[in-house]
């Protein structure tokens, strides 16, 4: 099932500067995977070598960032949005 | 009522109310701590304050010194009052796309204001803030993003006066800036009951995030990994300016005046009651709304204030 992925500024230029692009697949690892397979300058960016999310990168499903849901093997579907985001400090 | 000799003594031990009203599920009770009650008029009173008499307890603070601290505004606000009322000089590094009634209220207790690029958020009062107090050694840089104390001032504060308060929480909700809050009073209310469940609201990064040049530049708070914050944490939700600014706008009609980021906490608290079937929310509003009036948050169209705020700090 294709998902709308949002990529953020800094990764757009690997995907031709495309601000949100489409990826198939039923779990966030599934949706990321398919988008280095597309656009291999995202590859090793989102999700590290060894399989897990950058430590710098957030990824959320609508609202929600996955890693306090089930991280790469949170479940995805039609209509839903996947939002990448570097890690920012918050305001304080 | 007592009389107080110090201002400070009038930090914390701040006041909960019923919003249940705005809850979309009868079942689940929300309650808002109000922090804008502190005197300097937000939570990080206590953080300042904590931060200040640990340094001063280390012997890293002494009298005289000058003290820097990167703010988007509320933690500043706090060291200004306390530095004002101990005597110590105070810089603040500012974002420069703060809403001005922060500004004054840093001047109003003589702090110095440095400016940051609003286009780099609070990351880049954080990197300038470093790279001054690599400059001025002879400064005390508290450094709240790494400072023990400042998870600690609502460990021993805002975590017990809410079980306190409210033994019969379910669910924690506030903002993540430091992660201060969270994880001081989570850590205590996990402690007090394991099945308190602790939510995170973040603000949407947004334009912030446009400064990065590459993912490596991204910032993690050292409290946040030192203190075990994603096994403390239950949910992280994102509220965007919109949604921050409907749920302000209600909490007025029930007679809360809260800022923007209380609207954020508060939208968060009520996904939370929505998706149990019942329970009692705590949620920390962070300040009031006094310093979000020049942003129109409760006057002017909706589309107009989401414009602003998009382009101002407001957590």
């Amino acid at each position: 099932m294709p998902v709308a992925v949002h990529l953020p500024t800094v990764l757009r230029p690997h995907a031709g500067g495309a601000k949100t692009v489409t990826a198939e697949g039923s779990t966030v690892g599934e949706v990321l995977d398919a988008l280095a397979a597309e656009f291999p300058g995202l590859s090793g960016q989102v999700v590290s070598d060894d399989g897990v999310l950058h430590r710098f990168v957030n990824v959320y499903v609508n609202d929600d960032d996955v890693r306090y849901l089930s991280s790469l093997d949170t479940p995805v579907k039609d209509d839903d949005e996947v939002s990448i985001l570097p890690a920012v400090a918050g305001g304080a | 009522m007592t009389v107080h000799g110090s201002v400070l003594d009038l930090i914390g031990n701040t006041p909960m109310v019923d919003v249940s009203a705005l809850s979309p599920n009868p079942d689940v009770r929300i309650l808002v701590k109000l922090e804008g009650q502190n005197p300097g008029g937000s939570v990080k009173d206590r953080v300042a304050r904590s931060m200040v008499e640990q340094a001063e307890a280390d012997g890293v603070l002494t009298p005289g010194q000058t003290l820097l601290e990167p703010s988007s505004g509320n933690t500043g606000i706090g060291l200004a009052l306390v530095c004002r009322l101990k005597g110590y000089e105070l810089v603040v590094v500012l974002p420069s796309n703060v809403s001005p009634e922060r500004r004054q209220l840093l001047e109003v207790w003589g702090a110095r204001i440095v400016e940051s690029p609003g286009s780099e958020g609070s990351n880049g009062a954080v990197r300038l803030a470093r790279a001054m107090a690599e400059e001025h050694p002879e400064w005390c840089f508290l450094y709240q993003y790494a400072n023990p104390a400042n998870p600690r001032a609502h460990y021993t504060g805002t975590g017990p006066e809410i079980w306190r308060d409210c033994p019969e929480v379910t669910h924690f909700v506030a903002g993540l800036g430091t992660s201060g809050t969270l994880l001081g009073v989570g850590r205590y209310l996990k402690e007090q009951n394991p099945a308190v469940q602790v939510w995170a609201v973040e603000p949407p990064a947004g334009e912030m995030v446009d400064g990065l040049r590459n993912l490596d530049d991204g910032y993690i708070p050292p409290i946040f990994e030192d203190q075990g914050g994603a096994q403390l944490l239950d949910r992280k939700t994102v509220v965007k300016p919109l949604e921050s600014i409907e749920w302000t706008r209600r909490l007025a009609d029930v007679g809360v005046f809260a800022g923007i980021s209380t609207g954020a906490a508060l939208a968060g608290a009520a996904r939370c009651a929505a998706s149990v079937e019942r329970g009692v929310v705590v949620v920390v509003s962070a300040d009031g709304g006094w310093k979000y009036l020049s942003t129109g948050a409760w006057t002017d169209d909706l589309d107009v204030v989401e414009k602003r705020a998009r382009a101002t700090i407001y957590f």
